[in-house]
């Protein structure tokens, strides 16, 4: 194993020794070595001139970054909902087995660790696994066996079959956003409106935000472009990690011109010179093609100085990669994890659109808000604000998937009855749908009349379906699971209560819960929603909310019929005491209740 | 030059452009509970504790700017059991056993459980395992207590000026880390006399060789006057 100094400064010297990058500084480094032991911490903090409790803070706060041994093969089953319905835990449990491990730990020969982890954005081809960050969707027992052969074998992963990382766009329904445009046609469209008129059109289209709260675009663009100061930032919002959703996946795959002109196109309206694009770290095969893309913009005038001709359109754009993290999806903690910080979501006020990255106004975009950007641009807003419905307009895109029999992206225009949705999706018999992703709303067939639209059921487009088999216990279970992993720890009421609600869930679903753990999971809901510091405290009980308003049966049958069963279970208690006696008799265990 | 005003409580309270509602709250002689907060150091917002209500919508006041015209609620029955649920998530989550702490009586997540009538953790404890860092000769730091308010990470960073201490790690597994090649606090710049010694509000940075007799029980300061009473800077514990 090559030592850490001039691995780590090689990387570092790229970055230009700026603290800024530390996290992209310790992802490369991480490729390069397997993990970040205690010395590259000091290394790098050396290196970056910076207290080596920073780096440890970044470090130890993404998922996909180990600060201890981990060996070649770092392997992470995505384990969303859809996952499991998938059958993704005998799938990793047999990898487990075959392997001869256990969960999370290192092989004994150092080369291989398997663990799970959140959803991975595949859920329409899953169940999915990440391999050093590397996706392969699809997996079944064969290509489990296959892949512990070539782990066995230590084939290197650059050389494992193409195949396997194959990622589809499974596209089922198109309308306007979902159409190629031609490089150029965009940009050329919103330089002959000039700045302030393409920011009006962007006002007259009545855009909102795609990336959940649905905040109108242009008043943001407005708001930006009239902050104080010369530097300004515009930030594409490409984590996607709300489970279930996987859109943008596919507008970055195959309609990146749209996106990265989208982009250009807002810092033309806003003054901003500089873009970031925020690419979560699951979605790393889409990197390499990205920045050749940007590349390839650049060498064509359509990115860097007097883009299109056009005097002062200045504008370029970086890749900025994230490392785990679904809080880094919420704009104040992207823009600290751009930082080169731990994502935890800033104070407000400021908003961002005044003091954002580094301090200057910055505009934090999902990547498919600034997709209709170039719609706009070439159609104008008026033209725009037809599709959709009056407080929605335009497409949206939908992440469809579970019990359906075409699970992919659709393109609908905002209005559209969830029941026509599934009809399309060729869903058949439903029991419920989850809309929003595990921070959204869980409906059944009595809502399916309602329309998609931010007046009625408003989402970012994750869409999962379940069949009448399907436990919604355990579809509220993994989301609980979900977002005890995902806190981000800042602020009381979700850091603890997010653990909480999953303790609860987990006595329940042990089969020790009673009537008391309902009506706690009730209180401890309603406490975060109403305390939490950012959306995810206060949303990450609205699954088990949901679930147990429309579900209630699902929990009261793991019930045991009391009103209150104690935290400990006293038989399990007992085992350090045998333990440390020796004792396995009779005498030794309670006596079981029968 | 006419008074700029809002209310807390349906009372007028007077305010100073830029000062937040928990500052002006303070000035005038009225008490909003708070844990992370420092007046020498800028607002963090993470312990939630100084949770009001501003026109209906809960904010924390210790970084919510007074504004004319706002409608603050403070001392409302149910924003008093949001707090004493904080208090109780704060027990849990660490290991507190208020007996055999040096800090009793002078704590405050101690103090504002009493003013909260907390009776009970409520919810099942979490027990982390966490262990102790003895290796400073002055100082003692008990991770077990420790509520994560960043107040020693502030003060030593904006204060001291040497970056003592750091958070690493996300949601649960959220801790505090010491900046020294061994990670001992032994092997750090710190000194008894630093900043962020004296502004951790629980028993986890502790001054070694006090112990108990800072003061008998009776004379601690809770003993004499709740927390709520605290309200003039100069005479709370924040300022010693
Ligand atoms: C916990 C959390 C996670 C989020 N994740 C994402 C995400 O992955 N992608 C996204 O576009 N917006 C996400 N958001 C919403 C962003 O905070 C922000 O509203 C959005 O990026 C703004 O872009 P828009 O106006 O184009 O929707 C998240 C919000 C929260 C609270
Ligand atoms: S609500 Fe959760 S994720 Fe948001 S700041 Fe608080 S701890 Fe972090
Ligand atoms: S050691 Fe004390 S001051 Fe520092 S974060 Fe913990 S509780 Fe706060
Ligand atoms: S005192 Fe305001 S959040 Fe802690």
């Amino acid at each position: 194993m090559p030592t850490a100094d001039p691995v780590v400064s090689a990387i570092a010297e790229k970055y230009r020794n700026n603290p800024t990058y530390v996290l992209q500084i310790l992802r490369e480094t991480q490729e390069a070595l397997d993990w970040i032991s205690p010395e590259t911490v000091e290394t790098v903090a050396a290196q970056l001139k910076i207290p080596r409790t920073r780096v440890q803070s970044v470090l130890q706060f993404y998922s996909f970054l180990y600060d201890k041994p981990r060996g070649r093969y770092r392997i992470l089953f995505a384990d969303n909902i859809t996952d499991r319905m998938a059958g993704n835990i005998a799938l990793f449990e047999h990898m487990l087995s075959r392997l001869k491990l256990k969960r999370g730990e290192v092989s004994s020969d150092g080369q291989v660790s398997v663990d799970l982890t959140s959803d991975t954005g595949m859920c329409d081809q899953g169940p999915a696994m990440l391999v050093n960050n590397r996706a392969i969707p699809r997996l079944t027992m064969r290509r489990i066996d296959e892949i512990c052969a070539l782990v066995k074998e230590r084939v290197p992963l650059e050389e494992w079959p193409a195949d396997y990382f194959r990622v589809e766009d499974n596209i089922r329904r198109r309308e306007t956003l979902l159409t190629s445009i031609a490089p150029g046609v965009a940009l050329d469209a919103a330089i002959a409106r000039g700045r302030q008129g393409m920011l009006d059109e962007i006002k007259r289209s009545n855009v909102r935000g795609r990336g959940g709260a649905g905040f109108p675009m242009g008043t943001k663009w407005e708001g930006a472009r009239n902050a104080p100061g010369a530097e300004r930032y515009i930030v594409c919002n490409a984590d996607e990690g709300e489970p279930g959703t996987f859109k943008d996946r596919v507008l970055l795959n195959s309609f990146s011109v749209r996106v990265l002109e989208g982009m250009a196109i807002a810092g033309y309206a806003t003054g901003a010179t500089k873009g970031f694009i925020y690419l979560r770290g699951e979605y790393k095969h889409l990197q390499a093609k990205l920045q050749r893309e940007i590349d390839e913009m650049r060498a064509s005038g359509r990115l860097g100085a007097s883009i299109r001709g056009a005097p002062g359109f200045d504008f370029d754009i970086e890749i900025h990669m994230g490392a785990g993290g679904y809080i880094c999806g919420e704009g104040t903690a992207m823009v600290e994890s751009l930082e080169g910080k731990p994502g935890r979501p800033r104070v407000r006020p400021p908003s961002m659109v005044q003091v954002g990255y580094r301090g200057k106004p910055t505009v934090v975009d999902n990547v498919e808000s600034l997709a209709h950007a170039t719609e706009i641009a070439v159609e104008g807003g008026a033209h725009f604000a037809k599709r959709g419905t009056r407080f929605s307009t335009g497409t949206k895109l939908l992440s469809i998937s579970g019990d359906c029999e075409r699970p992919g992206v659709y393109e609908y225009q905002f209005g559209v009855t969830i029941g026509r949705v599934l009809e399309d999706c060729g869903a058949k018999a439903i029991s419920a749908v989850q809309i929003g992703g595990a921070s959204g709303v869980l409906l059944t067939p009595d809502d399916f009349s309602r329309r998609i639209a931010f007046e009625d059921v408003p989402t970012a487009g994750a869409f999962m379906v379940f069949g009448p088999d399907r436990d919604i216990f355990e579809v509220a279970r993994n989301f609980a699971q979900f977002f005890a992993h995902e806190s981000c720890g800042f602020c009381t009421p979700c850091r603890v209560g997010t653990t909480v609600q999953r303790n609860i869930m987990e006595k329940i679903a042990e089969g020790r819960g009673s009537r008391y753990e309902i009506n706690e999971l009730k209180r401890v809901v309603a406490f975060m929603q109403r305390t939490s510091h950012c959306g995810l405290g206060e949303t990450a009980g609205n699954a088990v909310r949901d679930a147990l308003s429309k579900f209630r049966p699902a929990f009261e049958r793991r019930l045991r019929a009391k009103d209150f069963e104690p935290a400990i279970d006293l038989e399990r208690a007992l085992e350090p005491a045998r333990r440390i006696t020796g004792r396995d008799d009779a005498e030794a265990h309670l006596e079981t209740e029968s | 030059m006419a008074e700029t005003t809002f209310t807390i409580d349906e009372m007028p309270i007077p305010f100073t452009p830029g000062q937040t509602i928990l500052e002006a709250a303070k000035a005038a002689g009225i008490y909003i509970p708070h844990l992370c907060y420092h007046p020498e150091l800028k607002a963090h917002g993470g312990c939630k504790m100084c949770t009001v209500l501003v026109n209906g919508r809960p904010q924390t006041a210790c970084t919510q700017k007074a504004a004319a015209g706002q409608e603050v609620d403070v001392d409302t029955p149910e924003l008093n059991a949001m707090r004493r649920t904080l208090v109780q998530m704060l027990f849990i989550e660490g290991n507190h056993f208020c007996p055999g702490c040096e800090k009793s009586g002078a704590c405050q997540l101690q103090a504002l459980g009493y003013e909260y009538e907390m009776l009970t953790p409520h919810f099942v404890e979490l027990y982390p395992e966490r262990k102790v860092d003895a290796s400073h000769p002055d100082v003692l730091i008990e991770f077990n207590r420790c509520v994560l308010c960043e107040l020693c990470v502030r003060a030593s960073r904006d204060i001291d000026h040497k970056e003592v201490f750091g958070i690493a790690g996300r949601g649960r597994d959220a801790h505090l880390v010491v900046n020294s090649p061994t990670g001992k606090l032994g092997d750090s710049a710190l000194a008894v006399t630093d900043r962020a010694v004296q502004v951790c509000p629980v028993g986890a940075i502790i001054v070694k060789r006090v112990g108990f007799a800072a003061a008998p029980i009776g004379e601690r300061i809770y003993d004499k006057s709740p927390i709520s009473a605290e309200v003039d800077v100069n005479e709370s514990s924040e300022a010693r």
